[in-house]
């Protein structure tokens, strides 16, 4: 048995395939709660209908799907023109530290400008988190891969000396947190009694825009095609360097932007942990969604629906936390492969098909 | 018209699922919730913690309903199931990390008839008490031990975030290892979590590559007794008894018993008779205690263990009392005066005999 290459990859596949692995989820995800001695039509149910049949809890799923969407997004448009940013996570805490310094050093402010004078130095930390290893790559040719992820944990070395040192809250009893944010650095409510905010119509913003600019633009068409074919965009004299510094400070931006909504938002002062791994996790939405921002809005969607779903597992049927991940993990080992089967079709080599493949 | 039926759907499905909840609330059973930030499988702080939540169940199995969350990153996250637990009924939810502390004061603002209960936390409210051990008591007693037996009179300690609660414990350690043997340092690493095996393991690792002999660990995992095993060394257990995952190393180790005080607030709570208050239990309420002891310890190091284990029950000993000097020599806590709460709370210097500084 082998894979052979298909010659025509079906479009309307690649698009298919994140629902074909979203089904087979659910239905693996049935045969394992069965086998834990669960009702599977009741572990769906309370997996993930039941944490968005209030309000309350579409809200809580918006809360936490801004900052996977905004992430992915900034990083489809890496991965469009092939090139790699794993960092994100620390593009994101820079971000955060960046545009909540601001909030901290105007702790007494009640200024309406200070929200969103907090957002743009998000953004802008986290375009220069990205554009470290952009420089790197275009000047020493460096790889992106290494550089970004490094960046992550030094970034996070920031954050904890931060808030183990100068901007420790000094009525915090020594403890590892900062001041909370003065009321005009929070980002307003938009739903009264819950915790839906701002972020999240800048989110819904983020993502018509990022269509356009990458669908329509010449930015977009010039990060296409060198993904698809370098050769080509060498040929066209489009400038390479000008396409990866431009794909990174998107990331970047958009990364910046989420650490800033995350700490302005829902946190209100900058603590140790500030992502429990958006980062990363938007690696995934990203793929699920096909690198494309109207994608990225649903698989964002659906992760932020798993981990609301594994609270409420665990609340409800007593199913341990790493039903989260599995889910998760399922999700991404069932896009893989129907990716596989998209681009490549099973051969069963027998004489045969040998000899079919000499003529 | 599809729309309509979408709409009318949705009402469906949500009129089920308030049917089933009501349902559940017919047995009138009270609902007590956990949040827990490691797994329950730690075998260190939240499987105690899960231990006292059985001690809950056990006890009232007709009256009320236990549940948990597990694994709960600080932060976003520990805001929306502390939310949850209080929008889906719970009467009493204990919240127990450090880190939850903001959330959880938060939370109790909105949720004026739910009580909450914050461990190792200094916020309180009306419908928000906080509780946590005099863990420092434990070491003070595992301080005399690992002074007695250690060779290299190099202790390790594999430890968590620089707040007062890990500063407290390296001191009491540090401060009793001397009393019976000066010579004595100990030596810290930072590993910036409470639950990773790996990380705590490795931090293990480096401790005994530097020479110590006896491991000591504030962070929840097993690993770094694990790695004393491994190597040949003592290691004290952290929050449970780990004696299975090391029965050579395991000196013995510090348990904490939450079971009486869940047992109790839970009682309150269905009496009408619960309110708000700091309790900061030891020894003497039976919230810390000690393991048994490795059967390697001679027994005349067993009988001093004991001895001050009796005396701080006593009120005879306190492990904070002085001369007791800082790491630059300067008296802080002055020959015959003990620390007072306030101090141990706001510990924030190391004592002479640590090495290094604190992370700033």
């Amino acid at each position: 048995m082998r894979l052979e290459l298909r010659g025509q990859v079906s479009e309307r596949m690649v698009y298919c395939s994140p629902v074909f692995a979203v089904i087979m989820t659910f239905l693996t995800g049935m045969l394992i709660f069965s086998f834990l001695g669960v009702n599977p039509t009741q572990a769906i149910i309370t997996f993930f209908v039941e944490p968005v049949s209030s309000i309350d809890g579409v809200a809580e799923l918006c809360v936490k799907a801004t900052p996977l969407v905004l992430i992915a997004i900034g990083l489809s448009f890496c991965f469009r023109a092939n090139i790699w940013n794993i960092g994100a996570e620390g593009q994101l805490t820079i971000g955060a530290l960046a545009g909540g310094g601001l909030g901290l050093l105007f702790f007494n402010s009640s200024s309406q400008f200070l929200m969103p004078g907090m957002l743009i130095f998000g953004i802008l930390g986290g375009m220069v988190w990205a554009g470290i290893p952009a420089f790197l790559k275009i000047k020493f040719g460096t790889n992106e891969i290494l550089t970004s992820l490094m960046l992550t944990y030094i970034a996070l070395l920031i954050l904890s000396y931060l808030i183990h040192g100068p901007w420790k809250d000094p009525e915090g009893q020594n403890f590892p947190e900062s001041r909370l944010f003065p009321e005009a650095g929070l980002l307003p409510i938009i739903l009264d009694e819950t915790r839906l905010h701002l972020g999240w119509i800048i989110t819904l913003i983020c993502v018509p825009v990022a269509w356009i600019l990458m669908t329509y633009h010449l930015i977009g068409f010039q990060i296409r095609v060198m993904g698809m074919a370098p050769m080509a965009s060498n040929f066209a004299g489009f400038r390479g360097k000008n396409i990866i510094w431009i794909s990174f400070l998107i990331s970047g931006g958009l990364a910046g932007l989420a650490g800033t909504i995350e700490v302005s938002g829902p946190i209100g002062q900058i603590i140790p942990v500030i992502s429990p791994g958006y980062g990363f996790t938007a690696i995934i939405v990203a793929f699920l969604g096909r690198l494309h921002p109207i994608g990225c809005l649903l698989s964002g969607l659906l992760m932020a629906l798993t981990y609301l779903g594994g609270d409420n597992a665990q609340i409800e049927l007593n199913l341990p936390n790493a039903v989260t991940g599995v889910f998760q993990g399922m999700l991404l080992f069932f896009l893989l492969a129907s990716d596989v089967l998209v681009r490549y079709r099973i051969q069963i080599i027998g004489y045969k098909n040998k000899h079919r493949n000499v003529e | 018209m599809i729309f309509k039926r979408l709409i009318l759907g949705v009402f469906l499905i949500t009129g089920m699922l308030f049917n089933a909840a009501d349902g559940s609330a017919a047995e009138k059973k009270a609902k007590v919730g956990f949040v827990y930030v490691g797994p329950i499988g730690d075998h260190g702080w939240s499987y105690q913690h899960n231990a006292g939540r059985l001690a809950i169940a056990r006890t009232f199995s007709d009256k009320v309903k236990t549940t948990y969350v597990e694994s709960v990153p600080y932060g976003a996250d520990a805001t929306r199931v502390i939310t949850k637990l209080a929008r889906s009924g719970h009467d009493l939810i204990f919240t127990t990390s450090f880190g939850y502390m903001n959330p959880t004061l938060k939370i109790a603002k909105r949720f004026p008839k739910v009580k909450f209960e914050h461990a190792t936390g200094y916020k309180r409210s009306k419908n928000l008490a906080t509780y946590s051990g005099r863990f420092y008591e434990g070491r003070h007693v595992v301080g005399l031990i690992a002074g007695k037996m250690t060779k290299s009179n190099i202790l390790g300690y594999v430890a968590s975030f620089p707040i007062p609660e890990v500063i407290r414990g390296i001191n009491s350690t540090i401060i009793a290892a001397r009393s019976v043997n000066p010579k004595i340092k100990i030596k810290v690493v930072w590993v910036s979590t409470w639950f990773d095996p790996g990380k705590e393991a490795d931090a293990a690792k480096a401790l005994i590559a530097q020479g110590a002999d006896v491991i000591l660990q504030h962070t929840d995992s097993p690993a770094p007794l694990q790695q004393a095993q491994k190597n040949k060394v003592w290691a004290v257990g952290q929050a449970s008894d780990m004696v299975n995952f090391g029965p050579k190393a395991q000196l013995t180790a510090i348990i904490d018993d939450w079971n009486a005080y869940y047992i109790n607030r839970t009682k309150a709570m269905l009496d009408g008779t619960w309110s708000s208050q700091d309790t900061w239990g030891g020894f003497k309420s039976g919230m810390v205690k000690m393991a048994p002891y490795n059967k390697a310890i001679p027994s005349d190091v067993v009988a001093m263990a004991e001895k001050a284990k009796d005396g701080i029950i006593a009120g005879t000993v306190h492990p904070f009392t002085g001369p007791i000097k800082d790491q630059s020599g300067k008296i802080v806590i002055p020959a015959g005066k003990m620390a007072d709460d306030g101090m141990l709370l706001g510990m924030n210097f190391y004592v002479e005999g640590v090495d290094g500084t604190i992370p700033k």
